[in-house]
Order: structure tokens, then sequence, then C-alpha cells
């Protein structure tokens, strides 16, 4: 029985998104603000005029478990950060505390480069795994922004208690931070620590409002629709349960 | 190229998904992510040689901090190299596990406790709003009523308001922030297993 309603939330999902993603090629869409996405967009900007780089933390989701999910949303923000300060001269920094997740990133990196028409430019060194353990991780990644010119420190991925030292080291070397969590830990220390964190689902609208295209805007579609039913099938169970139905 | 490995990572997608509802791609799905694992731990290798290589340009170009990259590089080849020899089981290498690693991890931890009061005192500097007041006051009621006193436990605050804050107003939240990452992560997957985001094989 669970089985089957997971196959069928998951064919109604996909067959929504496809739906969607069609229906908005056309059309613009137009997002709610979110403080730290419009932050998100005005820094890429800042970045190149001031000659300082960013720094994608992509946290150490592995991609063989449910994590993988934030580090694929990371993955498609930095397709297009990279792409957009490509021509940099300060390149963007992008770390990852997974060995997989690091290949992925330095094929992402390479990829944005590629779409901007200056593969030439991509240094491979700029796509980091800078540890293994989630401490290791942020110790390597602490030391990127505080010695490399960085400008804005963008933390999206799967980060737990360690995103308080990678938020101190940005605060105390005065780089901008913009983070998001899908671990609860992480996302209330963020949410301390950061000028501007992205709470729940945020974190997967990064995409969208960085311009990803018209997939990542249906992908929030779609979430707002689920998000409704689970709310009324919440609500129905509940007065179900108490009118003595179930 | 790029559609040949679009189509080998969408059909070995689909058929770990459908593993999880169809019994005859249960064996498939079980070699494949086996295979997923022997790759992920290549893919450490090749992390590894990531970092050397990213330090070693460090050290080379004598950036700043290079001495603690050059610290890096030595620690990790005489680890490697020892453990090659010895094996990991090995009394010196559990010594440096224990000894080394484990202090060094256990440190940041605790340095991290500094580092989230500090935080936590910033943040009404920062962000003087009415969820910045209810986060930091439901921390405290929190702290005091899990707190281990000299004198005991605060009364009310341990039996009362601790259980009545963290099993109902903060176990709702966290189950609506966690629906919420889970369809993320649903739709996330979608467009992964769809193609629409390809993380790999260029552009």
């Amino acid at each position: 029985m669970t089985s089957l309603l997971a196959l069928g939330i998951l064919l109604l999902s996909a067959f929504l998104l496809l739906t969607i993603a069609l229906l908005k090629r056309k059309s613009v869409s137009r997002f709610r603000e979110i403080p730290a996405l419009t932050r998100l967009v005005r820094m890429l900007g800042l970045s190149v005029e001031d000659g300082k780089r960013l720094h994608i933390s992509l946290g150490h989701g592995s991609l063989l478990d449910e994590r993988g999910g934030s580090a694929f949303a990371g993955l498609a923000a930095l397709r297009i950060i990279s792409e957009k300060t490509s021509v940099s001269d300060m390149p963007s920094v992008a770390s990852a505390g997974d060995p997989a997740l690091g290949l992925l990133t330095q094929d992402t990196m390479q990829a944005g480069y590629q779409a901007a028409g200056v593969e030439e430019l991509y240094v491979p060194t700029t796509s980091r795994v800078t540890g293994l353990t989630p401490f290791s991780y942020a110790a390597g990644a602490m030391h990127i922004a505080s010695n490399e010119n960085v400008s804005t420190n963008i933390m999206i991925g799967h980060f737990g208690a360690e995103a308080g030292l990678l938020a101190d080291s940005s605060d105390r070397n005065h780089v901008v931070l913009i983070g998001a969590s899908d671990n609860l830990a992480g996302q209330s220390i963020l949410y301390a620590s950061a000028q501007d964190a992205l709470i729940g689902e945020e974190l997967f609208a990064a995409g969208a409002y960085l311009g990803a295209g018209a997939s990542h805007s249906a992908s929030l579609t779609v979430q707002d629709i689920l998000r409704w039913l689970i709310i009324i099938v919440l609500i129905g169970g509940a007065a179900a349960k108490f009118m003595g139905v179930i | 190229m790029r559609i040949f490995t679009a189509v080998i990572a969408i059909a070995v997608g689909l058929m770990v998904l459908f593993g999880y509802f169809f019994q005859p791609f249960v064996g498939i799905q079980t070699l494949l992510l086996n295979w997923a694992m022997i790759l992920a731990g290549v893919a450490s290798f090749v992390g590894i040689f990531n970092l050397i290589a990213v330090h070693t340009d460090k050290v080379r170009r004598a950036e700043k901090g290079s001495v603690y990259s050059a610290l890096l590089v030595i620690a990790l080849a005489v680890t490697f190299v020892f453990g090659l020899i010895l094996r990991p089981q090995h009394e010196i290498m559990q010594t440096l596990l224990n000894g080394v690693i484990i202090p060094v991890e256990a440190t940041l931890m605790g340095l991290l406790t500094v580092t989230l009061l500090y935080a936590a005192i910033r943040l009404l500097r920062r962000r003087a709003d009415v969820m910045s007041v209810v986060f930091i006051l439901t921390a405290v009621l929190i702290f005091l009523g899990s707190a281990t006193l000299p004198f005991g436990d605060v009364p009310i605050f341990g039996t009362l308001i601790r259980p009545w804050v963290s099993q109902i107003w903060a176990l709702g939240g966290a189950r609506g922030i966690l629906i919420g990452v889970a369809l993320g992560t649903l739709v996330t997957g979608l467009r992964v297993l769809f193609g629409i985001d390809r993380p790999y094989g260029g552009k």
C-alpha cells in the first residue's frame, strides 16, 4: 500500500513537472521576494565589479543517500554562478566535502565556463574537495574564505553544526554569507549566523531565482501544488480522526 | 558524447528507481548500487588527488597560508605511506587516529560551542526583528530546561516548558520544514532523472 502511494506521488510529481515546464517555456516567471536570493543575485554582479571572488560551499552531502537532493540543488546554482562569473579576474571557487560531489563540482563549473564561451579560462583547482569529514571539510573551506580574496560565501547543500565555523570565519573576514542547508541543525545555525539564511525548501529555489530556466520555475510550482495537497490531507485526516471516521 | 552520458544516467536512474517498486528490478538495483559504492570509493581517491593538487599549487606559488598547505601534504603523505605499510588496524595507526584526528575534531566541536554563543549574542544586533527575539527566547528556554546545573534542574523549565516547546512547537515546525525539504528533494531528483539538470558530461 505504501509503495503504491509513493509510486502515485512520484508519477503525479513527474507529470506535473513535465506539463508545467512545457507550459512555462514561453512565459516569464514571477517569484515572491526572498531577501537571501535577492542579495545573492546582487552579489554576483558586485563580485565581478569589485575584482573579488565568490566561494560556493556545497557541503558534504553524499550523492548516494537522501542528502543528494540538496547537493544537486547546489550544483544547479553553481552552474549558473560559474557561468555568470566566468569572465571575472577572480574566478569563483567551489568546495565540496564529498569526493563524488567534488567530481561533479568540477564538471559543473567547467560546463558553466563552456556555456559562457570561455572554457580556456577554467582552472581545475577552483573546484576542490577540502575534507572528507564534516569538520575537516569546514576547516578546509574556512581557509578559502579567509585567504583567497572572497567577497561572498554562498553555502548551498548539506551542512550540520559545522556550518557555525564557516559562518564565523566569514564574519571575521567581513565576507557576506548566504546560507542554506537541508539539515535542521545547520538551518538553525545559519539562521543565527548568516546575514541572510534560506529556510526549508527555499534552498531548492536558488536555481529558479538565478535564472536556471523554465524547469526550475516549474519545480517551484510543483512543490507548491504538492504542499497544498499535503496540507489538505493533514487537515482532512485530523478532521476525520476528530469525527471518529478513521 | 553528452547525449550518450545522459542516456546512461537516465537509464541507470530509472532502473534503480524501479527497484523500489517492482520485484524484477531488485537484482539490477542492488548491482547498480554496489557499482555506485565502488565508484564512490574511487572518487575518494580522486578527491584526495584534488586536495594534493590544490595544496601543492599553493606551496609552489608561496601563497598566503602555504605553510599549512605544506603541513597538510606532508601529513597526508606520511599517513598514507604508514597506513599502506602497517595497515589501518595497526597500533600506531590507531594511536594516530585516537591521538590526533579525534581530538582535533573534538576541539573544533568545542570551538563551535563558543562560536554559536557568540552568534546568538550578535543575532539581535544583526537582525533585530520579532523572529530573532523568538529564536533567542526559545534557545534560552530550552537551555534552562536541559542544562546540568550545580543546584539541579530549574523547576518548571525542565518538566513543563522544555517538553512543551520541543515536543509540540519545535517538532511541528521541524516536520513542516522537513516536508518542504522532502518535496524539494523529490522534484530536484526528478529533474536529474529526466536529464533536465545534468551535472555531468559538460554543458
